[in-house]
């Protein structure tokens, strides 16, 4: 970590909690209808991480499924209030997720106008851009169609190529990597590193140990919650290989 | 290792907290400034919801069309005449019915606003008020072509058009002021509790039977305790849809109670529901 160039992110000493409905054993703990839910437990999906996050980094961040990596993604963004500690960023940090689900009764072309709309751009840059988004999709002939009649990979695509289509300073990749077919991921990766380029930062989730020794500076690894090691791609991603 | 002071680092660094509710007015600019993304969202569900029926865009009249049948069917054929005596039926029906739609519509998809939404409001930030917004919006568009049936319709029962309708359109400024205010609240509490999902139908139609949308009320409470009367007045709904009821048909009670409650009603529901709605801007999407 050098001190000379500038924080863009800190994390202190996160804490996320989940409140789900639960049944059967875990659901045992009764309470009583006015003190709280009956069969309503809190999952604690993040405890207590913490860390400091310059310009000009790329970070990966590994771990198990359920490990917290997404929660972690999703409280940076500010989507999530954390239940003690708090994220500071520079700006607005924008996620994009592979999750990141518009609305299926509507065609493609109406999410990418509302897509757009919701990420904060105008209606007439949206209509400006709406042709590269269209063609980075790769979709174009399924364009007017509701989105729930498209394949989990072609809303995937829609979706990222609406997510990048606007330029952020922080920027947060959720598995998005992982979606599409071979030339879609060139293509995306391409995209990442020119976004990384005048992004400050990029955060990015994956399971692909390759994607992320290619792409970043330093690692994460999150384990049940905590941080279990922060540092060198390779020291890390060897270390979580071994873990297995 | 020592123990790193995060906070004072992110102070040092100039970091805002992420996620930091906005205060009031920088709020209120940026919802401004999206506004196109509600209006956007409304017009959008309008289409999608209709896309699929064959009738297409005709539905969002025929709808309460229909549904005004068959009130009409009940309390027009079947119910005795004296709880309206002198009423020009069909007409006093069919405009209570439809401004009735527009406030119960707007307070069942505003409490759906957010808790229907979830995905969206997990992946993308943006103010929360939008997604309520939207769904007022979105009966605002569907009154439209409802009003302009209604007009037809009065016209084709005798009921011809005066200058008293030109005051329609502002009982209706103050009536969305209404709407919007009760959508805000209603989506907030159901995000802090799911089971006012299942009050807010039969709430609707308490609130329906208390209007007075197929009897007067003004008559049905002719015999009982005056108090009962001074109740059913005090509901805004009621005199919304008595005074477009005043502007509209002839013949028809006004007080100046009428134009005193919906006036306050609209500004007391719009600032408070703003401002119950703002205050837990950072729990929406949590649980």
């Amino acid at each position: 970590m050098t001190e000379a160039s500038k924080p863009t992110v800190v994390v202190d000493n996160l804490h996320i909690d989940y409140k789900t409905f639960a049944s059967g054993k875990a659901a045992n703990d009764r309470r009583a209808l006015m003190q709280r839910q009956r069969g309503v437990r809190v999952v604690h999906a993040l405890k207590g991480v913490s860390f400091v996050v310059h310009e000009g980094e790329s970070i990966g961040v590994i771990g198990h499924n359920g490990s917290g990596k997404s929660t972690l993604m999703r409280s940076i963004a500010g989507l999530h209030t954390p239940a003690r500690g708090a994220v500071y960023a520079a700006s607005r940090p924008a996620l994009l997720g592979v999750n990141a689900a518009l609305i299926g009764d509507l065609t493609g072309d109406r999410n990418v106008m509302l897509g757009g709309l919701a990420l904060g751009m105008t209606p007439s840059e949206v209509e400006s851009r709406r042709d590269d988004i269209v063609d980075f999709s790769g979709i174009r002939e399924f364009i007017d169609l509701p989105m729930k009649a498209y394949s989990s990979g072609m809303a995937a695509r829609l979706r990222f190529s609406i997510a990048i289509s606007r330029d952020h300073q922080i920027l947060l990749v959720d598995e998005a990597l992982a979606v599409g077919d071979k030339d879609f991921r060139a293509k995306s990766e391409q995209r990442i590193r020119d976004l990384r380029e005048q992004a400050g930062t990029v955060f990015l989730v994956s399971h692909s140990m390759r994607s992320i020794m290619d792409t970043c500076t330093r690692v994460l690894w999150i384990d049940h919650g905590t941080l279990k090691m922060d540092g060198d791609p390779k020291e890390v991603v060897s270390a979580y290989k071994k873990s297995r | 290792m020592t123990e790193i002071d995060y906070a004072a680092l992110a102070r040092e660094a100039g970091l805002p907290r992420v996620g930091a509710r906005q205060p009031l007015p920088a709020y209120l600019r940026e919802l401004w400034d999206r506004r196109h993304f509600a209006t956007k969202l409304a017009r959008y569900r309008i289409e999608a919801n209709l896309a699929q029926n064959r009738l297409g865009l005709l539905w969002v009249v025929l709808n309460p069309l229909l549904q005004s049948a068959v009130y009409g069917l009940v309390f027009g054929v079947i119910m005795p005449r004296s709880t309206r005596e002198g009423e020009n039926f069909i007409p006093y029906l069919v405009t209570g019915f439809f401004i009735f739609t527009y406030f119960s519509q707007s307070f069942n998809q505003g409490a759906r606003a957010i808790t229907g939404n979830t995905s969206l409001v997990r992946s993308l930030s943006f103010p929360r008020m939008l997604l309520p917004l939207s769904a007022v919006i979105r009966q605002i568009f569907e009154l439209v072509p409802m009003m302009a049936v209604l007009a037809v319709i009065l016209i084709g029962f005798g009921e011809l058009p005066s200058w008293e309708w030109l005051a329609v359109p502002f009982v209706l400024v103050l009536m969305t002021m209404f709407n919007f205010g009760v959508a805000l609240i209603a989506a907030r509490l159901t995000v802090h509790l799911r089971d006012v999902t299942q009050i807010i139908p039969i709430l609707t139609r308490l609130l329906m039977y208390l209007t007075g949308i197929f009897y007067s009320m003004e008559q049905v409470l002719a015999d009982k305790p005056e108090w009962m009367m001074t109740v059913a007045q005090l509901n805004p709904v009621h005199d919304y849809i008595s005074l477009i009821r005043y502007a509209l048909l002839t013949d028809q009670p006004f007080t100046q109670q009428m134009v005193i409650v919906s006036v306050v009603a609209a500004i007391v529901f719009f600032f408070a529901g703003i401002y119950f709605f703002w205050t837990a801007e950072e729990r929406y999407g949590r649980d």
